[in-house]
């Protein structure tokens, strides 16, 4: 058909047909970019109303003090900020061994029914609601040491990190071509020693954005903390004692009745935002410097 | 996969070869009668005929090199076509013996004639039967029709003996007729080499056929195929 | 240098389905044996019987003896990790691992077994590189290059280093330049000619050419049967079998 090749005959000649497909082509693209612009524009949005609301609460003092007693202006949330950073610690250690250690299980010998079994709860206990996990791990953990603690926060949530973990670390395990596997193989080298330093040394880039996922969500949740660290208005560094986190400091000042602890509130969202985001950002930076230059 | 390219090249070379081999054969028989007949336009047709016997000779080799060269022959067919160069340069060489002996006999047409106790017409069937078999056995591929023919050389050769031993008491006894005896002798020399050239090309067919180099053994050994 | 490998009554399956008939065949030391045949004939099952990485697909088998230096790679006791050692292998794709620098990969199957020594490795991931005709272009760049970032000549080359360097005593290869242009395979072929010299090589090919260019000893096998196994010379000027005589002249393919 004529109007296949590049059109070379004058515009006039040039078949309806032509100029329809044109039009079609626009309209498809302009569509496209319409939609992921509607698919940024509120993340944008949250973001430029947090900046408005929260810049103004944000100052040196909010960033290095703790929570004054009721009716006094002032004072900040470092108590909370410190305290989000040792509990998702905690959370990390116990939530990313387990993750990519099941991960690994899963893609290694994932066709036997004993799998099938750990595919299906880690599925399932990733649609558990965060509260029930806060529930549970407030029996099982708070009920027994008979304190609220920081630790028990940790534990929560780092069950929570698990499945997304997994899932993740299988994938990107699966991912990389059985060549590789073969090649590592054929050399002598055992097979556990090809899975961890050959297969998940080829995952690596992806097994980290699993986990920076999984950090991202669990770091903003405040209900399974509401029973496990239980928030604390003074400094606590000990993991056996209640301790602050941004969520929950967010939460018990948002639906306070004051002027002042609403202010800081919204400081202390934009706070959580900014901490995710820059976390995530750091360790991107940490690993793409540790690659080696010039991989395709 | 069938290679129909190169099996029309190989049913190409097998026809301008045996083309070849007629013109050879007729060459001979054309200077034979030459010697019969004592006729000099006889002889003057094998010499004509020798330029189509070259042209041949070099369309054949042109055409085993492009195929050797553009379809990398392995086995039977490179055996096929090695065997179809060497039987080329054979029978080209045929058509040089029938050349030599047409040249015997136009001497011999212009010399007085005399009776001579050499039966060339048989020598010549002899030879030239060799070669139309060996032929036969590369048309048939039949290697042990090829073998027959190694077996005939040796009465080829008595026969050549027979006549030069012959030849030369009769330059002793009466030395005006000594050219015409030389001139026989040197024809029954030519038809021995065309009977060798018989039987070149049937150990060439041999070689092809049953991927055994039996050059140079004798007709007593039998063909064992290469270590 | 190289040992001899023999197999002796070879059989494979894939889960019911038998690929491989009872193969018995010698490789010779120091010497080229290549294997041909048409697709699905069992050439590839065959030498990854070889360094027993054909019994690493879920519901693969292998009875039968396979010597190297008089030891059976299959004894009871025989670690199959230990056997890969000894029997290196290069694959039809060139497989360098892509996050690590030419000096890891070629270093990779010493490091992984828990070799230390870093002035000794240096010395053997040159020396491999050599052997493998790849030191000259690469020299400078060992270890900031990326394994994949070459050509694909030079990735295969690299994965012969690496195959090298843990000093197997018979190299095996699977159509290794199926997947490159005619000068890298060339490159190989006469790579080929001098490993000889120090390993015997058992080279699997689909390209009959290069199995007359290269190997002393050919070996036909056709739906999991070694049809036929001679000199090299043989097979291509006179083989024994009319199916081998087919085959390498083309009627079938």
């Amino acid at each position: 058909m004529p109007e296949n090749r590049t059109p070379t005959s004058p515009a006039s000649s040039r078949g309806l047909r032509y100029w329809w497909r044109l039009l079609l082509d626009r309209v498809v693209t302009v569509l496209t970019v319409l939609c992921a612009v509607l698919v940024l524009a509120p993340l944008v949005a949250i973001f430029a109303y947090l900046v408005y609301r929260g810049i103004g609460a944000l100052n040196w003092a909010f960033l290095t003090q703790t929570p004054k007693p009721v009716g006094e202006l002032g004072g900040g949330m470092a108590n909370a900020m410190v305290g989000s950073a040792i509990i998702l610690g905690i959370a990390s250690v116990i939530g990313v061994p387990l993750g990519i250690g099941s991960g690994i299980f899963l893609a290694e010998h994932g066709n036997q029914r004993f799998a099938q079994l750990v595919r299906f709860t880690a599925d399932v206990l990733n649609g558990v609601p965060s509260i029930v996990t806060g529930i549970a791990v407030y029996s099982l953990v708070v009920l027994q040491q008979k304190h609220f603690s920081g630790f028990a926060g940790g534990v929560a949530l780092g069950i929570m990190m698990v499945p997304t973990i997994t899932r993740t670390t299988e994938e990107m395990l699966l991912m990389v071509p059985n060549i590789v596997r073969e090649a590592s193989l054929g050399l002598g080298i055992p097979r556990w020693r090809t899975t961890l330093s050959v297969v998940l040394r080829t995952a690596t880039s992806g097994v980290i954005t699993g986990i920076m996922l999984a950090f991202a969500r669990v770091a903003g949740e405040t209900a399974p903390l509401l029973f496990t660290a239980f928030g604390n208005q003074f400094w606590s560094l000990k993991l056996n004692q209640p301790m602050a986190a941004l969520p929950l400091q967010i939460y018990v000042y948002a639906i306070s009745p004051f002027d002042d602890w609403h202010r800081q509130a919204w400081a202390g969202a934009l706070m959580l935002i900014v901490l995710i985001v820059g976390a995530v950002a750091a360790v991107r930076v940490a690993t793409s410097r540790g690659m080696v230059r010039g991989a395709a | 996969m069938t290679r129909t390219r190169f099996q029309l090249g190989l049913d190409e070379l097998k026809e301008k070869l045996l083309r070849m081999g007629g013109l050879a054969e007729q060459a001979v028989d054309r200077a034979i009668e030459a010697y019969g007949s004592r006729d000099p336009e006889a002889s003057e047709k094998v010499f004509r005929g020798e330029q189509s016997i070259n042209m041949v000779e070099r369309e054949i080799d042109e055409l085993a090199l492009d195929l050797l060269a553009m379809q990398q022959p392995v086995a039977v067919d490179l055996r096929f076509i090695l065997a179809v160069i060497k039987v080329n340069a054979d029978l080209e060489r045929v058509g040089d013996q029938a050349v030599n002996i047409a040249e015997r006999a136009r001497d011999l047409a212009g010399l007085p004639a005399v009776e001579l106790p050499a039966d060339i017409p048989r020598m010549a069937a002899t030879a030239t039967g060799m070669v139309r078999q060996a032929l036969e056995a590369f048309i048939r591929a039949d290697a042990d029709l090829a073998q027959q023919v190694l077996g005939s050389d040796n009465s080829v050769d008595r026969m050549k003996r027979e006549i030069e031993a012959a030849m030369m008491a009769q330059m002793k006894q009466s030395p005006a007729s000594a050219r015409q005896a030389l001139d026989t002798l040197l024809i029954a020399r030519n038809l021995e080499r065309v009977a060798d050239h018989g039987t070149n090309i049937a150990e060439d067919v041999i070689f092809w056929v049953r991927g055994a180099d039996v050059r140079h053994l004798g007709p007593g050994t039998p063909a064992t195929p290469l270590p | 240098m190289g040992v001899g490998m023999e197999a002796r009554n070879l059989n494979a399956w894939f889960g019911p389905a038998q690929v491989l008939h009872g193969i018995s065949m010698d490789m010779a030391a120091n010497q080229v044996t290549a294997i041909i045949g048409p697709s699905g004939c069992g050439k590839s099952t065959f030498i990854r019987c070889l360094n027993r990485l054909h019994e690493t697909v879920p519901g693969a088998r292998v009875e039968g003896k396979v010597q190297v230096g008089g030891n059976d790679i299959y004894g009871r006791s025989v670690p199959a990790v230990e056997v890969r050692r000894r029997v290196g292998m290069v694959f039809q794709k060139p497989n360098p691992f892509p996050t690590m620098s030419i000096y890891d990969n070629v270093a990779a199957g010493l490091k992984l077994n828990g070799f230390r020594n870093r002035r000794e490795l240096d010395q053997i991931v040159e020396h491999s590189l050599c052997q493998a005709a790849l030191w000259d272009e690469v020299k400078d760049q060992v270890k900031k290059k990326s394994g994949a970032s070459l050509s694909g000549g030079q990735q295969q080359r690299l994965c012969i280093a690496r195959a090298l360097a843990v000093a197997p005593e018979v190299l095996l290869m699977d159509e290794p330049c199926s997947a490159l242009d005619p000068i890298s395979t060339s490159k190989i072929e006469e790579l080929v000619f001098e490993l000889k010299k120090d390993y015997t090589v058992v080279i699997v090919t689909h390209n009959m050419q290069q199995a007359s260019r290269v190997a002393d000893f050919t070996g036909f096998f056709l739906l999991g049967y070694l049809v036929e196994f001679d000199r090299t010379e043989r097979v291509f000027t006179n083989p024994a079998d009319k199916r081998t005589e087919d085959y390498v002249t083309g009627r079938f393919g």
